[in-house]
C-alpha cells in the first residue's frame, strides 16, 4: 500500500486517536495520541492489509523549549508487503511518559529502554523499565537538550598547571 | 651489563660465575617477558593486533602471547577510548594485576580524551590508573606501540627492585 492510503486507512480507524498526518518527501508520518497508541499499533500489527510485523526503530526527539517537548518515533516495516509508516507520539515536558509497545512488539523492549536513558521519556507498562547505555547511578539524560555536554578543558603549555590541578588523579 | 658470554666462554660451552647488580638481572628479566592484558577498546585495537601479527612481531621483545586474564598479566594497554562506564572496570582489572605492573595508554583517547571531549568519555585514563608510557596518535601505528614498549622497557630497567614502587 502507499503510505498516504496507509495513513488514511489509519484516520477512518481512529478520527480521534490519529491527530495529524504528515507528508515530507513521499514519507509519511502519522501523529498519534498517545492515549490511542497502542490501539493503533495493535491495528497497524494484526490488520489484513497492513500488516506490520517489524519495528524497525524508535527515535527520541527533544523539541525543547518548544511544548509538547518530546515526541518518539515508530518507524514500522511490514516484511510480508514491503511498506512502511512512522508513528510520531508527543510526550509533554512535565509528565514525559508514554504507553510501552512492548505488548505488541517485544522488540520495542530496548529501544524504549535506550529512549528512557537519553531522553528520560518513561514507558508506562514496560517490564524493565532501567537504564540501558549509561551506568545506572547516573543522573540526568545527556540527549536533552538542556543537558550540558561535559567539556572539560585541554590541557596546554599555557594552563598545564591549573588544568593538572582540578583533574582528579588515581591512588596507587 | 656482564650477562653475555665472552667469546672463550662461548667457545668451550661453560659459562662461568657472572657478577652483576640484582637490580639489573631482575630488571632485564622482567622486561624480557612481559605479558600484556589484552584491553582493546577502539580502533587501537586494531593496530594492537597488528603489532602483535606476524608482520611487526612483537614476540621479538618476549610479548609471545597477549594474556586475557589480569592475573596472568604484568602491563595493561590501553587502546582506545574509556567510557565512565567502562571505568570502573579497568580500574578493577588493574588492582587484580599481579605487582609489578605497569600501563601504558595507547593512542590520544587513552591519553587525554581525543577528540571526545564530552560527558560519556574519560578524559584520560590517568584519571583512574597510574600510566607509565602515553603514545600519542589516532591510532598510533605499531612502530609507535612498540616504541612505547621499548620506552617503557627503559623506565623499567631504571628501577629499583627492593624500593616501592612510586606512582
Amino acid at each position: 500500500m502507499e503510505p498516504m492510503a496507509i495513513a488514511n486507512t489509519l484516520k477512518e480507524a481512529f478520527p480521534q486517536g490519529v491527530q495529524d498526518i504528515l507528508e515530507y518527501r513521499g514519507e509519511v508520518t502519522v501523529v498519534v495520541r498517545r492515549e490511542a497508541l497502542v490501539e493503533v499499533a495493535q491495528l497497524c500489527r494484526d490488520d489484513e492489509d497492513l500488516q506490520f510485523n517489524y519495528l524497525s526503530d524508535l527515535a527520541g526527539v527533544d523539541y525543547y523549549p518548544a511544548e509538547p517537548r518530546f515526541a518518539v518515533n515508530y518507524v514500522l516495516f511490514s516484511l510480508r508487503l514491503g511498506h512502511s509508516i512512522r508513528l510520531k507520539a508527543y510526550a509533554p515536558g512535565d509528565d514525559p511518559v508514554l504507553p510501552t509497545l512492548t505488548g505488541v512488539w517485544a522488540g520495542a523492549n530496548w529501544p524504549e529502554r535506550e529512549i528512557f536513558d537519553m531522553f528520560g521519556v518513561s514507558f508506562k507498562g514496560h517490564a524493565n523499565m532501567r537504564r540501558i547505555l549509561m551506568p545506572f547511578d547516573w543522573t540526568g539524560h545527556p540527549h536533552r537538550k538542556d543537558y550540558p555536554l561535559g567539556y572539560e578543558e585541554v590541557q596546554f603549555s599555557f594552563n598545564y598547571e591549573r588544568v593538572q590541578r582540578q583533574k582528579p588523579h588515581p591512588k596507587e | 651489563m656482564g650477562v653475555m658470554p665472552t667469546s672463550q666462554e662461548q667457545k668451550t660451552g661453560e659459562l662461568g660465575i657472572i657478577t652483576t647488580r640484582l637490580d639489573e638481572a631482575v630488571n632485564w628479566g622482567r622486561t624480557r617477558a612481559m605479558w600484556p592484558m589484552l584491553f582493546g577498546l577502539a580502533c587501537c585495537a586494531i593496530e594492537m593486533m597488528a603489532t602483535q601479527a606476524s608482520h611487526y612481531d612483537l614476540s621479538r621483545f618476549g610479548m609471545e602471547l597477549m594474556r586475557a586474564s589480569p592475573r596472568q598479566s604484568d602491563l595493561m594497554i590501553v587502546a582506545g577510548r574509556v567510557s565512565r562506564k567502562m571505568a570502573p572496570v579497568l580500574r578493577r582489572l588493574y588492582d587484580q594485576m599481579p605487582a609489578p605492573k605497569w600501563v601504558i595508554a595507547m593512542g590520544d583517547c587513552a591519553s587525554c580524551g581525543g577528540v571526545f571531549n564530552n560527558y560519556a568519555i574519560l578524559q584520560g585514563v590517568d584519571e583512574i590508573v597510574p600510566v607509565d608510557v602515553y603514545i600519542a596518535g589516532c591510532p598510533p601505528r605499531p612502530e609507535q606501540l612498540i616504541h612505547g614498549i621499548m620506552t617503557l622497557y627503559e623506565k623499567v630497567m631504571k628501577e629499583h627492585v627492593l624500593a616501592k614502587k612510586q606512582p
